[in-house]
């Protein structure tokens, strides 16, 4: 089989898409996936993390590829490998810049050594690894017969040669006055150390540190470059070889490593993005496809974005289960504000879209919807001075939403209709519930309207809770009981001595 | 080199650790006295003093007669000493005020100064030599005999000619040899600095082409500022490691110019303290040390020296008989002369130890390897902690610093509370330490304490009692005695009243 790409077995499949979707925001996964390519600028990873696949195969091709890659000396490997590509494009750049042929031409060559090396040692290092994926299973037969290949081992051995000759060279200096003498090297002894032979009696106890910081600049000044070509004149067999080769390498680098360099760094960046939750206890797991069917679940999830954001204050984070089964769709949250429903809401949608990118996703165990379509409507607050025209455009954008959604789209909707009144919300609420479970979506519903979490066999009610004890700390769990708006009321009241028969006993008295 | 004037093998490390109750010796046994008195404003010395005095715990009956023996030279040739202090210290300062100039970043700047201050220090080093070749056979002392001999040994007139001639390559006159090679980026790297000498030989051959080593050359023109900067900078990077080596070699010999002043400083402060304690005509002795697991403590005449360099007068001394005592319980009149006894059984003991005369006629004692004192503190009774508290704590401190030989020196101990639980605390505590074969000198006007063991009629306890005179008049001295229930307010009530009576 021939590579064609680790992101994805078929030659076909979109990979890169130039703008985020457009409900990145909502869900923040803008956040996210500027968390996870903060570091790797470099390989312009985000329009891979813009794309959603909707094959499952392709999705089963990267789940696999991370397993992979979970593998610890694997990753570090691949790690190594992309650190030395790194460094090997620096020098690259370096030569490029540089103005004395001489300079240029030795870069240039470090950095094929630099590649060369790379890939020998990735050859190496997959070898030993024990791949399940397709796609390192296919890169790993494609770089043994690379790294096997002639024109690889000559473009290593000959680099190497000129170094080595390069290395042998030894020359003298004769600096007087304005003059500048070179000639070869002639044993004569090194002077710095008879001096410190004659006082090494006095030596007590470990002394500062004299030499001079001489600024190392990686240009060359032109009296170094005049001795580099009184250097050369000594030695001008070595120098043509140097040259030779520098031009006739020009082309070095195989188009399979590069595109190869900058795909694997997908991978790399997700997992060394959930490497860091791992240590306070949060777990990721590699969520079933329950493709055509809709039960869903996610136990022990979480928002991402949140969860980086609060894991830099070292506050807590919370995790929450659901599960849909059966006829069951919709999850219609409400409860107490600030109780984290608009989180839950989130969270609904990027499971569904970091399984839709073939990644693992926040949960101890998973089974998700490969969705075609992904639409969220979260409440506009900017809006809110026009309230007549903001329920026009709310109306419209779901109206439009709903004309879009297949039976395969997800729809998340959070605090629609809270600019009318509560009969009108009702109303339209129960209008586009209809919509809804006609086309059969996977949806959640953020409301304070909880008659819709009865609304029928398809919709299921998720509360967000307080503490028992403390009505006005907030778990931010999300539970799947019973919506009775009234709970979180009432203790407060209790609280304060003024639930029905407290107040009773104190007005009694 | 090395002086080894203060161990037989080791330099005298300054940077070792006080004993962690360094600050409660200072205090108790006011050791910043008797360290003023021995450093006459000079704080190098002080600071010398100061170490080795508190850090003499560690030292061995071996290393104290080393010392001895050194400072009894010391005390026979003043002068030479003194010559040789003086010889170090002024070059030492002289290093000093060699300014480094606004061009310490070029290694051309280091180069120059080294050469100026070496030339300084082989001034130096050849007249300590010379003392050396002229005085050598007056001391008898293991550490100066060694010191003498090792500075006639490497300071020969060669070596002080193999130095000039270095002086003399360095100033370059044919030019600067550098080899190199190729690194990074085909830059010069691994430059170093070739010997010369035979650079004129060579070139004498080149010019009857003798040689026909290719050679290239290339002269910067008049104009060019950069390629004059850059060839400096070249000879720059030829140059650095001998201008290191240079000036490491400068830190080399002032640390060898250190590190006597180090070795000879302790014995300068006992110079200086023999030579005050003469003109107030108070007696001094070398003591015998014995090993530390012995218990061995006598002396006649053994005086408070902080006292007498206060007072600027002699004082009354104490004999002491306490060969195979653990346990010493002083006890009587206030003002009796106590504190003062305790505190010079303190102070003889580190000096005793540090390698001192002692302040006595003669004296002899084991070795401690910790000396702790626990004294009333009258100043720091905080508002968390009551005094007892704070007494205990101390004592809590003290046993987990507690080593198999240590002293303890308490004074008017545990009396922060009423006399009977005092007497019950301090009880239990000494009869603890005691069981534990430690010496303790305890003092103490708490009546049941000391009664209770004068009682138990122990083998291994001796009690003295300050004494008075038939008058009521306070004799400053101590002499073995049962304790007796009643300290002497009375008299010194009187003493008081009278000297009111008589003014009036």
């Amino acid at each position: 089989m021939i590579f064609h790409s680790i992101l994805s077995e078929q030659k076909d499949t979109a990979l890169e898409t130039a703008d985020p979707q457009v409900y990145f925001v909502d869900l923040n996964m803008d956040q996210i996936i500027d968390s996870i390519t903060a570091s790797k600028q470099e390989y312009n990873l985000k329009p891979f993390f813009y794309t959603p696949l909707t094959d499952i195969d392709n999705v089963l091709y990267r789940q696999e590829v991370f397993r992979d890659l979970e593998n610890q000396e694997l990753f570090m490997a691949i790690k190594r490998f992309a650190q030395n590509l790194r460094t090997m494009r620096e020098y690259l750049t370096q030569a490029n810049k540089l103005y004395y042929l001489f300079q240029k031409e030795i870069w240039f060559v470090d950095a094929i050594i630099i590649y060369c090396n790379a890939v020998k040692d990735l050859a190496q290092d997959i070898n030993l690894a024990d791949l399940q994926s397709r796609g390192l299973i296919v890169f790993r037969d494609f770089l043994r017969t690379y790294a096997l290949s002639d024109r690889f081992n000559k473009l290593l051995l000959d680099a190497q040669q000129v170094k080595a000759e390069l290395s042998t060279i030894k020359y003298s200096m004769i600096i007087k006055d304005s003059t500048i003498k070179v000639r070869p090297y002639e044993s004569e002894p090194d002077y710095s150390a008879e001096v410190e032979q004659t006082f090494s009696k006095f030596k007590q106890v470990a002394v500062k540190d004299y030499r001079v910081k001489l600024s190392d600049s990686i240009e060359m000044n032109h009296v170094e470059a005049k001795v580099l070509d009184f250097v050369a004149l000594l030695n001008p067999e070595i120098f043509i070889k140097l040259n030779d080769y520098y031009e006739s390498h020009q082309d070095f680098l195989d188009e399979t490593i590069g595109i190869f360099d900058r795909q694997i760094q997908f991978y790399i960046a997700y997992l060394e993005h959930i490497e860091i939750f791992k240590p306070i206890g949060l777990q990721f797991c590699y969520p079933k496809i329950s493709n055509p069917g809709k039960d869903v679940f996610d136990y022990a999830g979480f928002d991402l974005a949140l969860a980086y954001k609060l894991k830099s204050e070292e506050s807590a984070i919370i995790c929450n289960d659901f599960y849909l089964e059966g006829k069951e769709r919709i999850i219609v949250v409400s409860g107490p504000n600030q109780g984290g429903k608009t989180t839950f809401a989130r969270t609904f949608g990027q499971l569904h879209y970091l399984t839709s990118l073939g990644c693992p996703v926040p949960g101890k165990r998973a089974q998700l919807f490969l969705f075609d379509q992904l639409f969220t409507h979260f409440e506009q607050k900017e809006n809110i001075k026009n309230l007549r025209g903001k329920l026009q455009d709310d109306l419209v954008r779901i109206l439009d939403i709903l004309d879009k959604a297949t039976p395969n789209s997800i729809v998340i909707l959070n605090e629609i209709f809270t600019s009318t009144t509560l009969t009108d919300a009702i109303f339209l609420s129960k209008k586009v519930m209809d919509r809804i479970i006609d086309l059969d979506l996977l949806c959640v519903c953020v409301t304070f309207i909880d008659e819709l979490s009865r609304y029928n066999e398809k919709t299921i009610s998720m509360v967000s809770t307080v503490a028992p004890d403390n009505p006005t700390l907030r778990t931010f769990k999300i539970i799947r009981k019973s919506a009775d708006g009234l709970s979180y009321a009432l203790s407060i009241a209790e609280k304060y001595r003024l639930n029905h028969n407290n107040l009773k006993e104190r007005l009694k008295s | 080199m090395k002086a080894f004037l203060l161990y037989k093998n080791i330099d005298f490390d300054m940077n070792q650790p006080l004993p962690w109750n360094e600050q409660a010796l200072v205090q108790d046994l006011e050791l910043d006295t008797l360290f003023t008195a021995m450093a006459v404003d000079d704080k190098f010395l002080y600071d010398v003093i100061k170490k080795t005095v508190l850090t003499s715990i560690h030292n061995t009956p071996e290393i104290i007669l080393y010392r001895q023996s050194v400072l009894k030279d010391c005390l026979k040739n003043p002068t030479i000493l003194r010559n040789i202090y003086n010889i170090v210290v002024e070059t030492i300062e002289s290093e000093k005020k060699i300014y480094w100039g606004i061009l310490s970043k070029y290694p051309i700047a280091i180069l120059d100064r080294s050469v100026e201050v070496l030339q300084m220090y082989i001034r130096a080093l050849k007249k300590i030599r010379d003392i050396a070749n002229e005085f050598s056979e007056q001391f008898v002392s293991e550490g100066f005999k060694t010191l003498f001999a090792m500075l006639k040994r490497e300071l020969s007139d060669e070596y002080f000619a193999e130095i000039q001639n270095h002086l003399q390559i360095l100033k370059f006159r044919d030019g600067v040899l550098i080899s190199a090679e190729l690194g990074k980026g085909n830059k010069g790297i691994n430059y170093v600095l070739r010997n010369p000498t035979n650079l004129r030989k060579s070139w004498l051959e080149r010019i009857f082409n003798l040689d026909k080593t290719p050679i290239y050359s290339y002269t910067i023109a008049e104009r060019d500022d950069a390629g004059a900067r850059a060839l400096s900078d070249l000879r720059d990077r030829g140059i650095n490691n001998v201008a290191n080596a240079l000036a490491q070699s400068c830190d080399h010999i002032l640390s060898f110019f250190t590190m006597l002043r180090i070795e000879l400083a302790f014995y300068m402060g006992c110079l200086n303290l023999s030579e005050q304690l003469a003109q107030m005509e108070a007696p001094i002795c070398i003591p015998t040390p014995t090993e530390k697991e012995k218990r061995i403590h006598n002396g006649q005449g053994i005086y408070d020296v902080c006292l007498v360099l206060t007072q600027k007068q002699k004082a009354i001394g104490n004999d002491l008989n306490a060969d195979n005592k653990y346990l010493v319980i002083i006890t009587g009149a206030n003002q009796g002369g106590k504190s003062t006894f305790l505190r010079a059984i303190g102070l003889s003991q580190l000096m005793m130890q540090s390698g001192m005369y002692v302040p006595a006629v003669s004296f002899s004692a084991n070795v401690c390897d910790h000396l702790f004192t626990h004294y009333k503190r009258e100043e720091d009774t905080t508002m968390i902690s009551g005094k007892l508290d704070e007494e205990l704590s101390r004592m809590n401190d003290i046993v987990n610093h507690i080593t198999p030989n240590s002293m303890l020196l308490f004074n008017e101990a545990f009396a922060a509370t009423n006399e009977r639980e005092g007497s019950e605390i301090a009880s239990q505590i000494t009869t603890a330490l005691l069981e534990d074969h430690l010496k303790v000198f305890f003092v103490s006007h708490l009546y049941e304490f000391a009664h209770s063991f004068y009682e138990r009629k122990l083998e291994n306890a001796i009690f003295l009692r300050a004494g008075r005179q038939k008058d009521g008049k306070r004799t400053y001295r101590l002499l073995e005695g049962e304790p007796l229930q009643t300290s002497y307010g009375r008299d010194l009530y009187n003493k008081i009243t009278q000297k009111v009576n008589i003014a009036s």
